[in-house]
Formats: structure tokens, C-alpha cells, sequence
């Protein structure tokens, strides 16, 4: 009896050891599969990440030359009035001119005046006229200031396109590489931090082209998403999961619910087209719209998120309240919502950023206008970040490729806010029961 | 209201006639017959799934939050049907409160736990009497002591006794006229279990109270009558000294003395 017992135990252990390496073969084979995987989704998102950095931080850079500039009366008033509007009209791009010459060329045939021109951008002109309206005082002083160099210049100078005529995307011929040449030698160009990236909107000349204009539109549409979405998303989960009586017709539209959570968005953008504008006559390109149709958008999303935080209430609170004699209405709104909150707040937060990375839904409502001004209200016709990329994108000058690589790391910025402050919630705020 | 004048220690405060409870298909109790006097503690003992959870259940109406639940029959309180019409649920609950198998105190303050239930019914006219009523409250519970320097700590910071005794304050702080209590201490270590049962005999004086439990030992200990309950229906009901000592039926004499359940 015993030898048996043995013989059993010997011949279990042998079979045992016979298929431990196997099992371990296997297992080894698995986890190298699954570090591989990470490895190489990590590497993809490492080369994604550093090609936007590498294309895009000079993007948060303007470059600027020196000239000195003679604040001529005779070209600014002629007849020594001082009247704002006259100031207001005079010809501040000939000052530029008239300074560039003076360092660079004496020549002033028009071919040398269109080369100088196309070295200093149109918005140093701006610059010369804000100055003089602010202190007429200046003029027919000398000031050295730096301006803002053209888009073409400012290629050359970061390196982005090679020194060389006729190399691709290079836009300046060999004298005006010259004069570069000259003006870097006596230090006359700088590289400072691109504030007009922070504060302009768009504009068809890339050196003042800014992403102000997308930001104001992104928040004023993603204001109205989160006004009309929250209360209608919350209401809709509280009711379908607290009150709603289990038939049919609730049913069918959970089933709706889960199914609108994965239309493509640009359905939601023709449905914004035909209802927002076309029935109700809504503003084009407007935050209020593109927020509406934002809002059908998250909808799904936080309605899906907010049962599922109700759910996970547990339901001794619910009997304590209930036992204690509180109606259905004081339940809820005493503790399972306020229990339910951090999780619909994260649910909300995560359908924000959705939102705000949205654009196809956008560009059925018109937001892919090209608008330079800065918009003040929900109804002002406006862009938003994910667009301006998009047009960005499209645009012909080499310029854009770095400010659209500038823009993509702001709006990542935005989502990686938006997505930190979901987790603190999520971790600030869990509940153990 | 003349009777309970009359007859204080043997009048009936809540009574069961022709009860049955159905989940969806399943018939979870077949016709019960129980009465339950004022001013005593009643323990309803059996084994698992007889049905004694839910007969407390019905009491309160707190089966009416289950899904496909249906009663008939009839339950009175001081002789009102509570299954009728016009009787509101939100009032009877206020009438009789429930203590729970787990501690569920509401993840607050101390003193929100015991205040909410007088809060939502309006019973104090103003901070003092609220005030008032937690501190008689939480020392009627036995756990004022223990708490009167942390009322603002969130409840689920007590131990698991402590816990329960604050679900407990939490009950009768709404002066409820009878209290529930569904194995309330299934989930407590001996010494606590010691203090709560303590608390139950006390509270006797002024609640009626029926208890579910598991413990033949806690029923011996704190009930002066006692329901055997056996697949839905009652095998035996009578003083908790005669149950013990000399049941009548079989099936009640095989539960106590451990032969199943």
C-alpha cells in the first residue's frame, strides 16, 4: 500500500518536472510579447511627441532685427499739424524702408526697395505707428528698434530651411542672404520669446499669426459643451438610473445612449448643420453652435460615466437614507449624488477634452473660416485650436509648419491639464466604504 | 389608543395576518401570522433564507426598493394597515426606523449622521434643539462618551462597533415608535456585540423592537418573545423562556438544539 502511495507521488512529481519547463518557456515567451508591445508603443509615441517638439519649439520663437529709424516729419506730417489722424495714416512701412536702405543698401531702385521690404515684417510698420500716436513727441528723433523680421527671414535665421537660393523653402535670393549675413555679423538680429504666438489671432503672414483667437474660441465653445451637457448628462443619469422604471422603452434608449457614444462626430456636425443653422438660424463659425454640437457630443459620455458613478454608490446608503425615512428625491440628492460627483466630474472632464479635441464635427458648422479677430462672445464668428491646426496644416508658407507644430503642443497642453485634474479628482475624492 | 393605556405590556403593536411576500416567481413567506407587542424585544431566529429578513422588511416597506417585490395580506401598526393606499411610506419610516447588518453610517460628520434624519423631518425648531436631540441621541446610543470631543470626524472613522451603536443613535433620534434591527451585530467582535446588546435591553424601556439574528445566545439573551421562522413560514412563536426550554414543535426544538441550520 504505502510503496503504491509512492509510486503514485514519484510518477506525479516526474510528470510534473517534465512539463515545468514548457510552462515556463510559455510564460517567458508571454511576457517578452507583452514588453515588446509596451516598447513599442512607447517608441511611437516617443517619435510623435519628438517630431511635434523638433518642428514645433521654434515656434515659441520670433526672430527681430535692428534698425535704426528716423522718425521723418516729412513723411509723417508733412505740415506739422500733430492731427491723431494724420499720424494714424501715415506711411510707416517707407520709414522702415528708409532705415533698412540706410543700413544696407544705398541703392533704392525698386528691386532693392521690394528685397529690403521683404526682410522686415508688415507689422513693424504697426509698430513704428503705436509708437508715434503714443508720443508724437518722437518725431523727427532717431531711435534704433528692433522689428520683427519677415517670415522668410525668420526660416533662414532658425535653421529651418538650408542658406542656400533656390533650396527648398528658402524664399530669400543671394543678396538679401547677404545682407543676413551682414546684419548677424554686427549682432543686429535676436531670437527673443514669440509673444505675438500668445496674443494675435490668425493671419495669412506666419510671423503674426497667433493661437489667442483659437483659445478664446476653444473656451467660449467648450463653455457652452459643459453648460449644456453637465445639467442635461447628470439629470439624464440620475434619472435613468435612480427613478427611471426598468421597461421598454428605457431600454431602448440606453441602448440609444451607448450607440450615440460611438457616432462619428462629423454625423453630430451635419445634424448641427441642418438643425443649429439652417432651422433655427444660428450665427456660422460661431462658439455658440460649435458648442451645441460639442455638447450632443459629450452628452453619451457623461451620461455613461455619470450611471456608472451612481452604480457604484453602494447601496447600504441608499437603504440607511431610505430607513430612515427620506424620499427618493432627499436620497439622491443628500448622498448618492454627492457621493457620485467626483466620478461624474471626471467623466466630464474627459468628455471636455474630447470635445476640445474635436474637428470634423466643426468644420460642417463653418469654424474652419479664416478669422483674424480676437472673438468677445459666444456669437462672434471664431476658431478653435484643433481647427487652426487644421488650417494651419494646409497652408502653403514653411513658416506654418512650425506654428502648427506649436499649436498641436498648446492644445496638448490643454488635454494633459484637463486629463491631470480628472485623476487628482478621481485619487482626491475616492471613497472608501 | 385606550388598549395601550390598558394593557401596556401585552398590546399588540404591530400584527401580521395571512402575510405572504413574493420576489418576482420565488414566495419568500406563506401566510405569517405574527404578532408583535409594545414595549418588548422580539427575535425572529432561523436558519438562512427562511424568510425572517424579509418579514422585517415588510414592516418598514423597505421590500418596496426591491425590483418585482409583491406583498399581500396584512400588516397593521397600532392597527393601521401600512400596505394601505393612503398610508405615505416616507411617514411610516419615520415611525419605525431600521438598524442594518453592516454599520452604514452615511460618510459625514457625526453629528450629520444623527442629525439627518430630524433635519429631513423637521423636528427641531432651531440649532438647540437639533443639538439637543444628537447629544440625547448619541447618548442613548451609550456612544456619546466616546464621541463628544470628535462629532465633527466623519462617522466611518469609529471602529465597527462604535459604528453601529452611531446607526443605532441614528434610528432613534427620530423617535421612531419601533426599531428594526437586522442582525445588528452579524458584523462586531464579542465585546462589541456585549455593548450593543446592552444598549438593545435598555432601549426597550421606550421603542418596541424586533431583532433578526442567528444567535440563539443573542436571542436567549435580549428577547422576551421569540419566532422561529422555517421556510417561509412561523413554526412557533412564545415567550423566549418557554422556546428555549420547552418548544412545541419538532422542527423548533431540532433548530435550537443545532440538529440543522
Amino acid at each position: 500500500m504505502t510503496e503504491m502511495i509512492q509510486t503514485t507521488a514519484t510518477r506525479t512529481a516526474e510528470t510534473v518536472a517534465a512539463r515545468l519547463n514548457r510552462r515556463y518557456t510559455a510564460e517567458r515567451r508571454f511576457r517578452a510579447l507583452g514588453l515588446g508591445a509596451i516598447l513599442l508603443s512607447v517608441g511611437f509615441l516617443a517619435v510623435l511627441l519628438g517630431s511635434i517638439v523638433d518642428k514645433g519649439w521654434t515656434g515659441f520663437l520670433q526672430t527681430q532685427i535692428a534698425v535704426e529709424i528716423a522718425f521723418d516729419p516729412q513723411v509723417i506730417d508733412p505740415e506739422g499739424t500733430r492731427d491723431p489722424a494724420t499720424l494714424d495714416t501715415a506711411d510707416y512701412a517707407a520709414l522702415v524702408r528708409a532705415g533698412m536702405a540706410a543700413r544696407l543698401s544705398p541703392e533704392a531702385d525698386r528691386a532693392t526697395r521690394r528685397d529690403l521690404s521683404a526682410l522686415v515684417s508688415t507689422m513693424a510698420a504697426d509698430q513704428l505707428r503705436a509708437m508715434v500716436t503714443a508720443d508724437p513727441a518722437l518725431i523727427g528723433s532717431r531711435a534704433t528698434l528692433w522689428l520683427l523680421a519677415s517670415d522668410k527671414l525668420d526660416m533662414v535665421v532658425k535653421g529651418q530651411v538650408p542658406r542656400q537660393v533656390g533650396a527648398a523653402g528658402n524664399a530669400l535670393n543671394d543678396r538679401q542672404l547677404g545682407w543676413l549675413a551682414d546684419l548677424e555679423q554686427a549682432h543686429q538680429t535676436r531670437k527673443t520669446f514669440n509673444t505675438t504666438f500668445f496674443t494675435a489671432g490668425d493671419s495669412r503672414a506666419p510671423e503674426q499669426a497667433g493661437i489667442w483667437g483659437a483659445v478664446v474660441g476653444s473656451f467660449f465653445s467648450l463653455a457652452i459643451t459643459l453648460l449644456v451637457s453637465f445639467p442635461l448628462g447628470v439629470a439624464t443619469a440620475v434619472y435613468l438610473e435612480e427613478f427611471a422604471p426598468i421597461n421598454r422603452w428605457t431600454n431602448l434608449i440606453e441602448v440609444n445612449i451607448n450607440n450615440l457614444a460611438a457616432v462619428p462626430s462629423v454625423v453630430f456636425g451635419l445634424l448641427g448643420l441642418a438643425v443649429f443653422l439652417n432651422v433655427f438660424h444660428m450665427p456660422r463659425s460661431a462658439p455658440l453652435v460649435g458648442g451645441l454640437v460639442l455638447a450632443l457630443i459629450c452628452l453619451p459620455t457623461i451620461i455613461i460615466a455619470g450611471r456608472a458613478a451612481l452604480k457604484a454608490v453602494p447601496p447600504s446608503i441608499r437603504q440607511a437614507a431610505a430607513g430612515l425615512g427620506a424620499s427618493p428625491l432627499q436620497i439622491v440628492a443628500h448622498h448618492v449624488l454627492p457621493l457620485a460627483m467626483p466620478g461624474m466630474l471626471t467623466g466630464t472632464i474627459l468628455g471636455m477634452a474630447r470635445a476640445l479635441g474635436e474637428t470634423a464635427p466643426l468644420l460642417m458648422i463653418g469654424m474652419v473660416a479664416f478669422i483674424v479677430d480676437i472673438p468677445k462672445s459666444p456669437l462672434d464668428p471664431s476658431a478653435v485650436l484643433p481647427v487652426q491646426i487644421y488650417l494651419w496644416a494646409g497652408s502653403p508658407e514653411r513658416a506654418f509648419v512650425e506654428k502648427t507644430s506649436a499649436a498641436i503642443m498648446v492644445l496638448l497642453l490643454f488635454l494633459v491639464s484637463m486629463n491631470m485634474v480628472a485623476i487628482v479628482l478621481r485619487k482626491k475624492f475616492e471613497r472608501r466604504w | 389608543m385606550t388598549l395601550n393605556v390598558v394593557l401596556p405590556q401585552s398590546s399588540t403593536k404591530v400584527r401580521a395576518t395571512a402575510l405572504d411576500v413574493h420576489y418576482g416567481d420565488k414566495q419568500a413567506l406563506f401566510g405569517v401570522d405574527l404578532d408583535i407587542r409594545a414595549g418588548e424585544v422580539t427575535a425572529l431566529i432561523g436558519p438562512s433564507g427562511c424568510g425572517k429578513s424579509t418579514f422585517l422588511r415588510c414592516i418598514n416597506r423597505m421590500n418596496d426598493l426591491v425590483e418585482g417585490a409583491r406583498v399581500s395580506g396584512s400588516l397593521t401598526i397600532d392597527g393601521s394597515d401600512i400596505y394601505d393606499r393612503t398610508i405615505d411610506v416616507v411617514q411610516l419610516r419615520a415611525r419605525v426606523g431600521m438598524v442594518f447588518q453592516k454599520p452604514n453610517p452615511f460618510p459625514k460628520s457625526i453629528y450629520d449622521n444623527v442629525a439627518y434624519g430630524p433635519r429631513i423631518h423637521g423636528l427641531a425648531q432651531d440649532q438647540a434643539e437639533l443639538d439637543d436631540i444628537v447629544m440625547t441621541s448619541l447618548e442613548k446610543a451609550g456612544l456619546l462618551n466616546e464621541v463628544k470631543d470628535r462629532l465633527l470626524e466623519t462617522g466611518t472613522s469609529l471602529s465597527g462597533g462604535q459604528q453601529q451603536r452611531l446607526c443605532i443613535a441614528r434610528a432613534i433620534a427620530v423617535e421612531p415608535e419601533v426599531i428594526l434591527m437586522d442582525e445588528p451585530c452579524s458584523a462586531l467582535d464579542p465585546i462589541a456585540t456585549a455593548k450593543v446588546e446592552e444598549l438593545i435591553d435598555e432601549l426597550r424601556e421606550n421603542f418596541t423592537i424586533v431583532i433578526v439574528t442567528h444567535s440563539m445566545q443573542q436571542a436567549a439573551r435580549v428577547s422576551q418573545r421569540t419566532a422561529f421562522f422555517h421556510l417561509g413560514k412561523v413554526i412557533e412563536i412564545g415567550d423566549t423562556e418557554q422556546i428555549f426550554t420547552n418548544p412545541q414543535q419538532p422542527l423548533t426544538q431540532g433548530y435550537i438544539t443545532g440538529r440543522f441550520g
